[in-house]
Order: C-alpha cells, then sequence, then structure tokens
C-alpha cells in the first residue's frame, strides 16, 4: 500500500464509497481501507451469524431461525425516496448497471391518537382517508395544490409568500391546517424529525412535500424503494466503481495513525507499518477522534418476525411514522420493515428496525409504543450510537468527515453531506447534470 | 450440436472470474471475448465487464462476464460481485502451488455463499508453461470430481481450452431460464432515466 495517492479513503460506508467512486472516474488516484473484512462499516447489512457475532459475541443463531447467509439485515434502516438524491447518484455515477434490483416499498403509514393509517397516496386516498376530518381534508388538499403548483422560478405561483421569509408555520395558518393535520404533513409526508421546522422558512418543507409527491408520483403504492438483499449492496456497487476505474481496495486493514506535514495538512496515512502518502484523506467519525464532537445518539432495535405487521396491512415492507406529538416526545419513532421479498431475511421471515433519536436514559423504553406493533418478536436486538460530527470542515489540514447517518428514514441527508465533502475535497460545485462515466466495458 | 436457430433469444448469465491475482483471469476473458492475448496484461481501467454469447443447441447463451477489477487483492472482493452469478470460473496458475490452494478457498466460499445451482469450473490456466508445472493435473482433476466442479487446464496465451471451458459451462446451465430468480416481477423497479444497461449490448467500438 506504500505509494502516492491524491486521496486517502478510510472506512466503506455508503458516503465514503461514493466519494472514492466519484473521485475514482474523476482520474485520481484512490486509496480505500476499512477496519472490518466487510464493506459497508456502520451502514452494513450482515447475515446472522455476524449479526449475532457483533451484539452476542460467541453465541450462534438458533437453527429454527433458518440459514444465516439468507438474510441481510441493515444495521442503519432506511429507504431510498424515488426521486431522491441517491437515485439521482446512482443514475449519474452509472452504478445502476451493476444489475442492482430496487423493489418498491409496499406502504407508508402513519400513527395517530393509538391507531395506524395509511398515509393517503393518492387523491382518492385523500378522499376516502378516515386519518382526516372533512374540513381537514379541504384545507389539507387546499395546502399541496399550492405546494404542488409553486414554482421558485414563476413568482405568480407563491400567492404573495417569500417562503424564503414566511414561516411553515404561518403558511400553515394560511390554509387553516391545524393541529393533527400538521403532524401528518410535516412529520409523514414532508418528513420532518421533529418540529423545528414549524419556525423556520418554509421553501425547504415546501421543498420536501413536492419530493415526497414526486417520488410517490414515480411508482404508485409509496415513495420509496430498496435495494434487493439490503442496503449493504450500496457501499458496494460504488466501491466496484471505484475498482473499476483503477482504486485499490484493502479490508481488514487497521489505520495505525494519520500523517500530517509542518504545516498540520495531512500528508499520509500509516497501516501496519507503510505509509500510504496522499494529499487529502476522507473517512467516517471512527477514524478520527479527536476530530469530531457527538451530537446525540439514535437507539435502533432490529426485530426478526415471523409474521407480517397486522397494522401495516400485512404489507411484506412498510415504514412507519409515530410522530413526536402523538407519544408527547420531541423526534419521531421510525418503524421500517422489509422481509424475504427483498431478501433481507429467508422464506417467510420478516425483519422490523425501531429507531428513534435518544431522550432519556433509557431508550429501549422511548422506542415500547413501536414495538408493541410488532408482537410477538421472535428476536431482537437493541443497540445506542453516539452521533458524531466534524469539528472542522477539511479546509486547514485537508482531513474531510462525514457526518454519523442520522435517524431520519431516508438517504437525503446523507447524500447531502456527500455533496458537501465532495465540494470542499475538490473545491467544484457539484454537477447534478454529470453523465454516467463512458463504459470502456462493452 | 444442432444448427443454430437464428430466432433464438439469447439467454443471459451472470458469469464471474475468481482467483488470485496474476493467474490470467482477465487474460481468459480477453482470449475468450475479443480473441486477444498480451504478455503483458495491464488491467485495463474501466473494462471489468464484457458479454459474448455461445450457440448451444436450439438455445443461445449470452454470457454477461464480470472480471474482478482488482478486488481480488487484499481480501477486498465484495459479495455483491458474485450474488445472484449462475456460473463461476475459479482461475489457478498451474506454475503456482498456492495460487492452487486459494482457488480451492474460491470453490468452497461459492459453495457456501453463492446461488445454489452455480454451475462452477475449475481453470488451471497456463497450461503452455508445462515445464514450470507445479500442480499435477491429476491433483486437481481430482479435487474437482469430487467436488461436483468441472475442470479444464486451459492457456489464455495459446487459446487451449478457452472457447471449451465456457462452452462446457453453458451446456451445464439451465436452458429454459435464468437461475437468477425474478421474485415479485411487477415489484422490480428498472431505473428509468440514465439507465446505462439499455446501452450495454457491445456494438464491439474497442
Ligand atoms: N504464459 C502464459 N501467461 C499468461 C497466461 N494467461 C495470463 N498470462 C500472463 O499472466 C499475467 C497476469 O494475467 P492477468 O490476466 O492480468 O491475471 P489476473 O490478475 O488474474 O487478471 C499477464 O502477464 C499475462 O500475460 C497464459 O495462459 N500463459
Ligand atoms: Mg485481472
Amino acid at each position: 500500500m506504500d505509494g502516492e495517492y491524491d486521496v486517502v479513503v478510510l472506512g466503506t460506508g455508503l458516503t465514503e464509497c461514493i466519494i472514492s467512486g466519484l473521485m475514482s472516474v474523476n482520474q485520481k488516484k484512490v486509496l480505500h481501507l476499512d477496519r472490518n473484512q466487510y464493506y459497508g462499516g456502520e451502514s452494513a447489512s450482515l447475515p446472522l451469524d455476524q449479526l449475532y457475532e457483533k451484539f452476542r459475541t460467541g453465541i450462534k443463531p438458533p437453527e429454527s431461525f433458518g440459514r444465516s447467509r439468507d438474510y441481510n439485515i441493515d444495521l442503519i434502516p432506511k429507504f431510498l425516496m424515488a426521486t431522491g438524491k441517491l437515485v439521482k447518484i446512482l443514475r449519474l455515477t452509472g452504478v445502476t448497471r451493476y444489475n442492482m434490483k430496487f423493489l418498491l416499498i409496499d406502504g407508508s403509514y402513519v400513527y395517530r391518537k393509538g391507531k395506524v393509517y395509511k398515509v393517503p397516496a393518492t387523491a382518492m386516498e385523500v378522499a376516502t382517508t378516515s386519518l382526516l376530518g372533512m374540513f381537514e381534508k379541504r384545507y389539507v388538499k387546499n395546502l399541496l395544490t399550492y405546494v404542488h403548483n409553486y414554482d421558485v422560478n414563476d413568482p405568480k405561483t407563491h400567492e404573495n409568500m417569500d417562503l424564503t421569509k414566511v414561516t411553515m408555520g404561518e403558511v400553515y395558518k394560511k390554509y387553516g391546517v391545524s393541529g393533527d393535520s400538521i403532524d401528518f404533513l410535516g412529520h409523514s409526508v414532508a418528513l420532518h424529525p421533529t418540529d423545528d421546522y414549524l419556525n423556520k422558512p418554509a421553501l425547504d418543507t415546501v421543498n420536501r412535500l413536492k419530493l415526497y409527491a414526486d417520488s410517490l408520483a414515480q411508482y404508485g403504492k409509496s415513495p420509496y424503494v430498496y435495494p434487493e438483499y439490503g442496503l449493504g449492496e450500496l457501499p458496494q456497487v460504488f466501491a466496484r466503481l471505484c475498482a473499476v476505474y483503477g482504486g485499490t481496495y484493502m479490508l481488514e486493514k487497521p489505520v495505525a495513525r494519520i500523517v500530517y506535514d509542518d504545516e498540520g495538512k495531512v500528508c499520509g496515512v500509516e497501516s501496519q507499518g507503510e505509509v500510504a502518502k496522499c494529499k487529502a484523506v476522507v473517512g467516517d467519525p471512527s477514524y478520527f477522534t479527536e476530530k469530531v464532537r457527538k451530537v446525540g445518539q439514535t437507539i435502533r432495535v432490529i426485530c426478526i418476525l415471523n409474521h407480517p405487521v397486522a397494522s401495516c396491512d400485512n404489507n411484506k415492507s412498510f415504514q412507519l411514522i409515530i410522530p413526536q406529538n402523538q407519544v408527547g416526545r420531541k423526534h419521531d419513532i421510525y418503524v421500517c420493515g422489509t422481509s424475504f421479498v427483498h431478501k433481507s431475511a429467508p422464506e417467510g421471515k420478516y425483519i422490523a428496525i425501531v429507531s428513534t433519536t435518544v431522550e432519556t436514559n433509557n431508550p429501549e423504553a422511548e422506542v415500547k409504543v413501536g414495538l408493541d406493533l410488532l408482537n410477538p418478536i421472535l428476536d431482537r436486538f437493541v443497540y445506542v450510537l453516539d452521533n458524531y460530527e466534524p469539528i472542522e470542515d477539511g479546509s486547514k489540514d485537508n482531513v474531510f468527515i462525514s457526518k454519523s447517518y442520522d435517524a431520519s428514514t431516508h438517504f437525503e441527508s446523507c447524500a447531502d453531506d456527500v455533496v458537501s465533502i465532495y465540494e470542499r475535497l475538490t473545491g467544484e460545485k457539484f454537477d447534478w447534470s454529470r453523465a454516467p462515466p463512458e463504459q470502456a466495458e462493452e | 450440436m444442432n444448427d443454430i436457430n437464428p430466432s433464438a433469444k439469447p439467454v443471459s448469465f451472470k458469469l464471474v472470474l475468481l482467483g488470485e491475482s496474476a493467474v490470467g483471469k482477465s487474460s481468459l476473458v480477453l482470449r475468450f471475448v475479443r480473441g486477444q492475448f498480451f504478455e503483458y496484461q495491464e488491467s485495463t481501467i474501466g473494462a471489468a465487464f464484457l458479454t459474448q454469447t455461445v450457440p448451444l443447441g436450439d438455445a443461445v447463451i449470452k454470457f454477461e462476464i464480470w472480471d474482478t477489477a482488482g478486488q481480488e487483492r487484499y481480501k477486498s472482493l465484495a459479495p455483491m460481485y458474485y450474488r445472484g452469478a449462475a456460473a463461476a470460473i475459479v482461475v489457478y496458475d498451474i506454475t503456482n502451488y498456492d495460487s492452487f490452494l486459494r482457488a480451492k478457498q474460491w470453490v468452497k466460499e461459492l459453495q457456501r455463499q453463492g446461488n445454489t445451482n452455480i454451475v462452477i469450473a475449475l481453470a488451471g490456466n497456463k497450461s503452455d508453461l508445462s515445464d514450470k508445472r507445479k500442480v499435477d493435473f491429476s491433483e486437481a482433476s481430482a479435487y474437482a470430481e469430487d467436488n461436483g466442479i468441472l475442470f479444464l487446464e486451459t492457456s489464455a496465451k495459446t487459446a487451449q481450452n478457452v472457447n471449451e471451458i465456457f462452452v462446457a459451462i453453458a451446456r451445464k446451465l439451465p436452458k429454459d431460464r435464468p437461475i437468477t430468480d425474478k421474485n415479485e416481477i411487477d415489484n422490480i423497479i428498472i431505473p428509468k432515466v440514465g439507465d446505462t444497461r439499455a446501452e450495454k449490448p457491445g456494438k464491439g467500438c474497442c
């Protein structure tokens, strides 16, 4: 590994693998290391025996659970918005050619006053849903029509509101949308994790509402898609892209030290007595403990079930959002469900992952309302992860650190982090219209 | 073999190459697909996916051949590489005994992780260098028989047994349908805009 590289990347999480793929296609010389023997870091999907090894070292899964290799269990549960930024990145990098298959998630659900409702997906469903009362329906519909017509470049569609100044709270008020309707729109459609957005400029929320509607319109049923064999496939396809364009990968490679020059700029990475010289380093927070700060915690509970979830129409995949207000919290609780259809589990088994941002000293109790909807649960793995973000932006030392994956149920914030790192690393604007790289392959 | 049925629609199969670095994986593919051989085969940037068709009786088998892109070095070959593969050629170099041991590990790995009905072929490559031979034909052949896999000694340099190994694989593949099962077809999303898969089938520009 001793040699000279443009960039050394540490950790094979999704963010890091996208960056190394992009850099390699840009003809930069990339060395990519991971201390684990598998791809994906915290965003890996693990077979059952590896999951046991991680959480219950020394214990083997019971035979009744089926073959270990038939499980691909995500450590970080998320879905892709069908027209979201990650899907755009998949297309503009051309990794779709690596035979990835995406499946549509069957339905999107929201919790209200102890009951679970399907998030109305079509005009028809809005008209018939029991989630909203008759007047609420009209107000919500009017607001959604405004959102649909809103075009940043066409003031006629703005109805005299400057959405960079007017808050979302004020927009709701103008349309007469209140109470539970706000919970429904803000959390299960705009996918805000908290209510902080109410006092912020409305443009972001309007864009989020548009993204949901566009994603939903793409394939119907739900706005979410999910890769067969789990999210762990995503870092691997970007790693292949990087390798195809000349990047070097090394797994099971512990990093001893990051080497800096006299001016404090990074100039190498040391591992097993060798130093790879480089101009820049990119990596996940676990490789830079003294350059990151803790910004909270996320609890995730992975549940193995042998039945679909009744309250979500017995669908083989679903997303359920429990808005914070409904259960007296500050952060929403999310439940992501997949199954054997997605090859997350063997025939007849289902995986549901409950997660939220930790607010108390007893995080498991915080997600009880989600777990109760899944009973009976065959087995569960509870884990709490600290969330980190970099203290500095990398301009001083050329070290560019990603953020931990947050509790959100989609990849929009992850894609934002990719774009931000890419722009800081290259000094160029991220080009959303770049064409997939030439296929030297025939 | 019967005549080729011109109306036969090719059935696609994913085929992956496995084996230690420098045993001749990329060379075997280039020999099979383009009829070329290079003494100093540099890994071609961007070339890790080629296709080639094999006529077989009434059917036409189209191999989608995946090369490792160098990820076999440093234990970094991703499981997605052999995901859904209908066939694998595990290559060793007959002048390098360690590469044979490594090939056996790959066979084991495929039997553990791969597609249940994956067709595996063992290729003892560089058969033109038999004066430097370190792996006996009989040893490899016995191993292949014990494990129920195909075996041929090949040479990407002289082309010996290169077509033959692909044809032997084609014969063992299920004729009616690809192994990659299309579970819940109506649920599968084919990426729309900019899907390069549609552009792939080669006009052979290079
Ligand atoms: N003599 C001889 N050399 C070969 C043969 N196949 C490959 N080589 C050489 O072995 C080296 C490594 O080949 P390559 O295809 O890059 O191996 P890979 O790393 O397994 O893809 C190159 O120098 C090739 O020219 C063969 O059948 N006979
Ligand atoms: Mg090669």
